[in-house]
């Protein structure tokens, strides 16, 4: 019952959001310099005649009022139509399908890169000596602060370029996948492994290590099987910010590997000022954030007891 | 006997905290060398973005086909770019534009924040409710397509680029901003101040937004790095100056064609950008943990 209440008020929270992402995108297409059927038909270079203008303006809806257009808007994107690319006259929804897998791809890879590593740095440096710590630390501080590209531009310039161990660019094969998911990992590694680390060391102080311990379990066996279990709540928490880093980073990182995908297809837009298509692309961005955010509510509320009874 | 006894013991007991607090202080500023190191840093950082012919000579834009590609040597100390352009200088004047950014950022992101936050935290809960829920919409957007959305509507150009970074940093301040005033609004000495028959508004500007303002200065000191980074991956993008400019995103644009034959064209712009972010995390996280009262 509680349960069910928490579920559909996470939902209509997170379709509020999507609703007011929508509106403010609809805004921006509106508000944007221009005339969005001088736009579809080539911008002003293109110098269409009146009749053509006044042609398109009936067939794309723009003559009505912007409260129908508002309404028409909604009523397209309930049933997954994101609108049509000024540049390429294909639906956005499809060019986003077509580059959507190469950018899942790569994010996924370094989100199990990220977590693992966090992971290990963690359980391995927690309540260690002092020296270690430092070490480790100031290596997390300066990877959580250099931009992505920084880190892959060192990358690259050590594996591609000084011992040809991996390729460069492209988007084929896995060892093309290698430096451009750890360049995108790293930073986001740190910034987990710091989190990790700070909680772990706040529950190995806890009542039921020392009965743990007191019951003979090795070290490794209460890092591991106790301490960890609970610090890993703490990076459930986390994922609404593993998530932006990695489409956020996935636009530069694409640019600098030269790979396909949406990061690279957003920078594309962007340049060319293809506005349904950007808007469709950062609309896309925020469903999949309200999307994780509510599984997140989700996964604690099932695994962290505590938060059930707030 | 005894008397004289006591007075010892009253003079020990006396010079005791005497000899602790020296301590204590001599702690307090102990050295340390990465916080020093991350100062003198900023420093340089700052002499470079207002006078910066005090420490290089030469012209940033000044070039020569016969001198590219150097690598770094006694003359030319990180080398040359393409145009046969000195990578030190360009280096050093590219200080500027960034600090412009990442300063002039925050101050719009803290502005519109604290703002929002205090609108939210104070006001009646309808503004509360409608404040969140836009800062909930903003924050669904990830921050650079946010600011890669903005420039495409606004065009390009420094000032764009500052605002767009800036609005997109808006949300977090604006959350943090909220928490802040509402435990501030909780504190006694607020209530004590409203019972005096303070009015609403002194009691807002002289109580709730000096004792709300600290830390969230603290995290902002933090969130300049991150903003240049930003504005660093902006230029890196191809939204920054135009090209003959120096930039550190748009140097390390450049360099990355050249990647094969010129090592220098990107490592010195790398590790300008990095040790600016750290040292700005560096003095920031000091700060915070001063500021949470834990020991350094």
């Amino acid at each position: 019952m509680n349960t069910l209440r928490l579920i559909l008020r996470r939902l209509l929270a997170g379709i509020g959001v999507l609703w007011g992402a929508a509106t403010l995108t609809f805004l921006a297409l509106n508000l944007s310099a221009g005339d969005p059927a001088l736009a579809i038909l080539g911008g002003p270079e293109a110098m269409p005649s009146a009749e053509l203008i006044a042609q398109v303006r009936a067939e794309y809806g723009l003559d009505q009022p912007l409260i129908v257009q508002y309404g028409h808007y909604l009523g397209r994107l309930a049933q997954g139509d994101l609108g049509e690319s000024y540049r390429l006259r294909i639906p956005v929804g499809q060019i986003i399908a077509g580059q959507l897998g190469a950018t899942v791809q790569l994010s996924l890879a370094a989100a199990v890169l990220a977590v693992l590593l966090a992971v290990l740095v963690a359980v391995l440096t927690a309540n260690r000596a002092p020296w270690l710590r430092s070490l480790v630390s100031g290596t997390e501080l300066v990877l959580s602060s250099a931009p992505s590209f920084v880190i892959g531009l060192g990358l690259l310039l050590v594996f591609a370029f000084g011992w040809h161990l991996l390729p460069p660019s492209g988007s084929s094969g896995w060892q093309a996948l290698i430096l451009p998911s750890v360049a995108l990992a790293l930073p986001v590694a740190a910034v987990l492994s710091q989190v990790l680390r700070q909680e772990l060391e706040d529950i190995l102080e806890q009542p039921f290590i020392a009965m743990a311990r007191a019951r003979g379990m090795s070290e490794t066996g209460v890092r591991l099987k106790h301490a960890l279990r609970h610090a890993l709540v703490s990076l459930v928490t986390l994922s609404g910010f593993v998530f932006a880093s990695l489409l956020g980073g996935a636009v530069v990182i694409e640019l600098l590997f030269s790979r396909q995908g949406i990061g690279r297809l957003m920078l594309d837009a962007a340049t060319s000022k293809d506005v349904p298509l950007l808007l469709g692309i950062t609309l896309l961005a925020a469903a999949i954030y309200v999307v994780v955010n509510f599984l997140v509510d989700l996964i604690n509320h099932w695994v962290d007891p505590r938060a059930k009874a707030v | 006997m005894a008397p004289i006894n006591q007075s010892a013991s009253v003079g020990l007991i006396a010079a005791e905290p005497l000899f602790v607090a020296r301590r204590r202080k001599v702690r307090r500023w102990a050295i340390r060398p990465g916080l020093v190191l991350a100062g003198l840093f900023v420093l340089l950082l700052v002499i470079a973005a207002i006078q910066p012919h005090w420490l290089v000579a030469g012209d940033p834009l000044e070039a020569s086909a016969r001198q590219a590609f150097r690598a770094p040597d006694s003359l030319y100390w990180l080398g040359t770019d393409e145009n046969g352009r000195d990578i030190l200088t360009r280096l050093v004047y590219a200080v500027r534009p960034s600090l412009v950014l990442g300063l002039s950022a925050t101050a719009i992101g803290l502005l519109l924040g604290t703002l929002f936050g205090l609108a939210a935290g104070l006001g009646p809960r309808w503004l509360d409710g409608a404040v969140m829920r836009g800062v909930d919409v903003l924050l669904a957007f990830p921050d650079l397509l946010l600011a890669l959305v903005i420039i495409t509507f606004f065009g390009q150009g420094q000032l764009n680029t500052i605002i767009a970074v800036g609005i997109a940093s808006v949300p977090r301040y604006a959350r943090l901003v909220r928490a802040q005033a509402l435990v501030v609004r909780g504190a006694g000495y607020v209530e004590a101040a409203t019972t005096l028959g303070l009015g609403r508004h002194a009691v807002i500007l002289r109580h709730v937004l000096p004792n709300a303002i600290k830390p969230i200065l603290i995290l902002a000191t933090i969130g300049i790095g991150g903003n240049i980074v930003s504005g660093a991956a902006l230029s890196f993008l191809g939204f920054g100056a135009p090209p003959p400019e120096p930039e550190w995103g748009g140097m390390l644009a450049v360099g990355r064609n050249y990647l094969a034959n010129a090592w220098w064209l990107v490592a010195w712009p790398a590790l300008a950008i990095t040790l600016t972010v750290v040292s700005i995390s560096t003095i920031g996280r000091e700060l915070l943990r001063r500021s949470e009262g834990k020991r350094p």
